[in-house]
């Protein structure tokens, strides 16, 4: 079908794309889950924002759990050394997941305020530490971490958990939340009304200048201040997955080395920098028609996969790039499973990837409304 | 070298949460089917109390769902966190049926599942139980594919070692989907989740019927719960009885640690009903035996024979031998020494390395292994025999108290007079942990009895850890431990609350606590 070569270019894509499909459905409804506390004021405020995402909030998680599965069939590799060297962040994050399910399920069942409300506080924590962690992750990735293999490949990591926070993995945490922030609220601004939709509009637009700015600063950090990586040895792309086998060094501004190689490339953080701006403005106006409304929500999406594009290009074919032992970095090449798996794998997401998106818009379709403060009023014992 | 006290607590850790995880998914896996019966019913006859049972149990079945939601997540990065040596060394094979459970499965699941509660009013009634059917088909495909890769770890056929990248890697895909280890898996498990949905439903239907409540709503829920278990708890028992310990070697050996047969006996073997097992004698003590019936249940014949422990034991130990052979050359390759003659001495030996890593437990060179450390092996080859003996036994007895229950609740309904049986009814209401101590230790047989392989003969449990700080681990497992146990409270409270209530949680005005709302009024407002 395909040789070896083009299949780890397809699976390098294919994991982009779930992480960017995790980042724009699972990402939205985090969103939602953050501005939870600012845009609702009342009980039933609090429905109408959770109900607009009730029912599709868990098949948009599948976006997580399949990106995870996925990177252990592909890259099983960076499956074993990224969650075992980011083990504290990694438990932060699996902990503050599990209050999501509840909190969207048992929230409403019982009619007290003081329960509903410490849900509603769930909700936010489950909503907000995942995006900031896979932010501050990302951000290591782009720095380093470090690890080295021993001869039997055993992976070994050496940094701390506290050795995760620098300034600048702090500024990729801050990027992250801000896009799950401003995509919530795009979300809210289609599916509420009244003053929801009022506060929501409001917040986003702010949310989605800082992000702007955010991204800016990073992308300045990256350019003068972070080391990249860049590969010296020839690479086999057809060879076998061993990763200790090539050389590699670090310099500053080897980050940008692959946008100066094809400079069409800068398109990508530019739309990045200015897709944001972009949904800032469209929510900032008067009367939102629905077509400035869904443009602003497509917008919101543009920039979170440019924004992620951004540092995968900037890195490829690094994925996890070790800062302590340079030569034991893991690539798109090196880190890959076999060429069976690879193409059996790719073969699986050809055919269910489109099957699911077809359900999936089957049943937002389905779903799509406005909803009111009445309307939860009518169903306030099987709504959530 | 291998720090034991890391091995332990990463053991304690997957068991802790697997376990934990483990109860809420077969009860999803058997309450999705009878949701779609119910609904069904409702769909064809268009009768309202098919659509309010459906809602009812609907209700039940999602305080279950979002914890087992929540704790799977858990499962799913867990083998990366944890056990990140094995995540390396057979990822290649094992990930592909996780992704494909994913996509095929986890997606289908989720997605129908918020049709299931959100949609009544928004999709046809044909729409929404099409959104069902899609939901319980989710469930059970997922089902399909962790048992497959189970399956895979029981007996590791359709792949092959590659020294080169230092792992496991795919060589079949259609073997391992073919795994008889991994079909019989898949309808037992499965089957033992149908069972805890229809014991769920038979228990706190009785629960009405024995406070005359609801009589209507409970009865009818009675009778589908009826039905379906007994067909399930028959499957389980006879489809998934030992007849899948036949194949691969780590089967073998948990077949005879279940039977605490040491000694080969002749065929057919009697099967040990009780005793006393002793691992350093290597002995049973106080055996009372069924002639022939373990051969006859294993074997289905009665001229093969089931090997016991020492002799297990014994085949081995030559394999530990060449394992060391294997790892030998294996370094050597490793070095780069690929000699024509390395390279075949390694392929004649790789299919024991597995044996030979067992010694990586006593020493990190595996070729320099003393006589005693190989015996130490040997011995560690097979699982302790007193834990899988007791909890196969438990297991079973849980199962045949379910299939009597079942078998009376199923004629007593079909005669119409289950409501007059009051002993019947509480029995049922009492029983209704059965399933999931049977569930939990059908789990413990098959993974304990595993050890001590991750992999079957291919990698030791030892070995496949994360290179953590034990204290790393001593947190989290006390963390997961801790925040399992409050989502646990919640979770029952819940579902304690909202089976007490009944179809009243509704809102329907048709049930009891909504009938008499002079005394009842206090639940009424209180419960959405």
């Amino acid at each position: 079908m395909f040789d070896y070569e083009t299949l780890k270019l397809i699976w390098w894509c294919l994991i982009g794309f779930l992480f960017i499909g995790f980042a724009i459905t699972d990402g939205m409804d985090m969103g939602v889950g953050g501005l939870l506390p600012f845009v609702a004021k009342k009980d039933d405020e609090s429905r109408v924002v959770i109900n607009t995402v009730g029912a599709h909030w868990d098949g948009n998680q599948v976006w997580f759990i399949t990106a995870g599965a996925s990177l252990f069939a592909a890259w099983p590799l960076v499956y074993a050394t990224a969650f075992s060297g980011f083990y504290f962040a990694m438990m932060l994050t699996l902990f503050s997941l599990f209050l999501r399910p509840l909190a969207f399920d048992y929230r409403s069942k019982i009619e007290s305020l003081k329960w509903r409300t410490n849900w509603d506080k769930a909700l936010f924590v489950g909503s907000m530490v995942p995006p900031l962690v896979f932010g501050v992750a990302f951000g290591n990735l782009l720095q380093g971490v470090s690890f080295g293999f021993d001869e039997l490949m055993r992976v070994t990591y050496t940094g701390s958990f506290f050795a995760l926070f620098t300034p600048f993995t702090l500024l990729a945490g801050v990027v992250s939340v801000a896009m799950m922030l401003m995509h919530g609220s795009t979300w809210l601004v289609m599916r509420t009304d009244a003053d929801v939709a009022k506060r929501s509009a409001n917040i986003g637009r702010v949310v989605a200048v800082i992000l702007a700015l955010c991204f800016a600063l990073a992308g300045v950090m990256v350019w003068q201040s972070i080391d990249g990586y860049l590969v010296v040895s020839t690479i086999d792309t057809m060879g076998q997955a061993q990763p200790t086998m090539k050389e590699v060094t670090t310099g500053a501004g080897a980050w940008l080395t692959n946008y100066n190689a094809s400079p069409l490339l800068w398109l990508v953080p530019a739309i990045g920098l200015l897709a944001p701006l972009l949904v800032a403005f469209l929510l900032g106006l008067k009367n939102k028609s629905t077509s400035v409304k869904v443009t602003a929500f497509v917008g919101s999406s543009v920039s979170i996969m440019s924004i992620i594009l951004t540092a995968g290009i900037a890195m490829f074919p690094f994925v996890m790039p070790s800062s302590s032992q340079p030569n034991h970095s893991l690539l798109m090449w090196d880190t890959v499973s076999s060429e069976g798996t690879l193409g059996l794998m790719f073969i699986v997401v050809a055919v269910f990837i489109p099957v699911i998106i077809g359900y999936t818009l089957w049943c937002y379709k389905k779903m799509w409304r406005t909803v009111t403060i009445a309307e939860i009023e009518q169903n306030k014992h099987s709504a959530y | 070298m291998i720090n034991e006290t890391l091995v332990e607590l990463s053991r304690w850790q997957f068991a802790v949460t697997a376990l934990f995880h483990f109860l809420f998914v077969p009860l999803t896996l058997g309450l999705t089917w009878i949701l779609f019966i119910m609904e069904s019913v409702y769909v064809m006859t268009g009768r309202e109390i098919y659509r309010d049972m459906t809602k009812f149990w609907g209700k039940l079945f999602g305080i279950n769902f979002a914890i087992g939601v929540a704790t799977g997540l858990t499962m799913e990065f867990e083998f990366g966190t944890n056990w990140s040596y094995y995540s390396h060394y057979v990822g290649d094979v094992f990930g592909a049926p996780l992704a494909i459970e994913g996509l095929m499965a986890f997606f289908l699941e989720s997605t129908f599942v918020g049709m299931f509660f959100l949609g009544w009013d928004r999709l046809s009634k044909r729409q929404h139980l099409m959104g069902t059917l899609l939901m319980a088909l989710g469930t059970n495909f997922s089902a399909l594919w962790i048992l497959i890769a189970n399956g895979w770890m029981q007996n590791p056929i359709g792949s092959e070692f590659n020294y080169l990248t230092m792992r496991m890697e795919l060589v079949s895909f259609s073997e391992i989907i073919f795994n008889p280890v991994a079909q019989v898996k898949f309808i037992h498990t499965v089957a033992a989740g149908y069972v805890a949905g229809a014991m769920f439903v038979l228990s706190i239907s009785s629960y009405y019927l024995l406070k005359g409540r609801d009589v209507a709503f409970a009865k009818r829920s009675f009778s589908v719960a009826a039905g379906f278990g007994l067909a399930a708890i028959f499957s389980v028992i006879l489809l998934g009885d030992e007849s899948g310990y036949e194949v691969g070697e780590v089967q073998r050996v948990k077949l005879a640690a279940i039977e605490a047969e040491y000694h080969t006996e002749p065929a057919p073997a009697a099967f040990t009903l009780v005793g006393l097992p002793d691992d350093e004698a290597m002995e049973t003590h106080y055996a009372v035996k069924i002639p022939y019936a373990l051969g006859i249940i294993a074997t289905r014949s009665l001229d093969e024979e089931v090997i016991g422990l020492r002799d297990l034991q014994s085949e081995h130990e030559p394999r530990i031998r060449n394992g060391m052979i294997a790892y030998e050359y294996l370094v050597k390759l490793r070095n780069g020494e690929e000699t024509p003659e390395n390279l075949a001495k390694f392929d004649e030996t790789k299919h024991d390395l597995g044996y030979g890593l067992l010694l990586k437990r006593y020493t990190d060179n595996v070729v320099d292994a003393t006589e005693a450390q190989i015996q130490m092996a040997v011995k560690d080859s097979t699982p302790p025999v007193a834990p899988v003996f007791w909890a196969f036994r438990l297991m079973v007895a849980s199962g045949f108290i379910m299939l009597l229950l079942f078998c009376l609740a199923f004629y007593f309904n079909a005669r119409r007079v289950i409501e007059e049986k009051r002993w019947l009814l509480k029995a049922i209401f009492l029983a209704l942990p059965l399933p999931w101590i049977a569930i939990e230790t059908g789990w413990f047989v098959a993974e304990f009895g595993r050890q001590p392989w991750a992999i079957s003969e291919v990698l030791p449990t030892f070995m496949s850890t994360s290179n953590l700080a034990v204290s790393d681990v001593l947190f989290s497992l006390v963390a997961f431990i801790v925040v399992y146990s409050i989502l646990f409270v919640i979770e029952m409270y819940l579902m304690i609350k909202f089976a007490r209530l009944g179809p009243s949680a509704l809102h329907t005005g048709r049930y009891h606590f909504e009938q008499a709302p002079a005394s009842t009024s206090g639940l009424r407002s209180q419960n959405s």
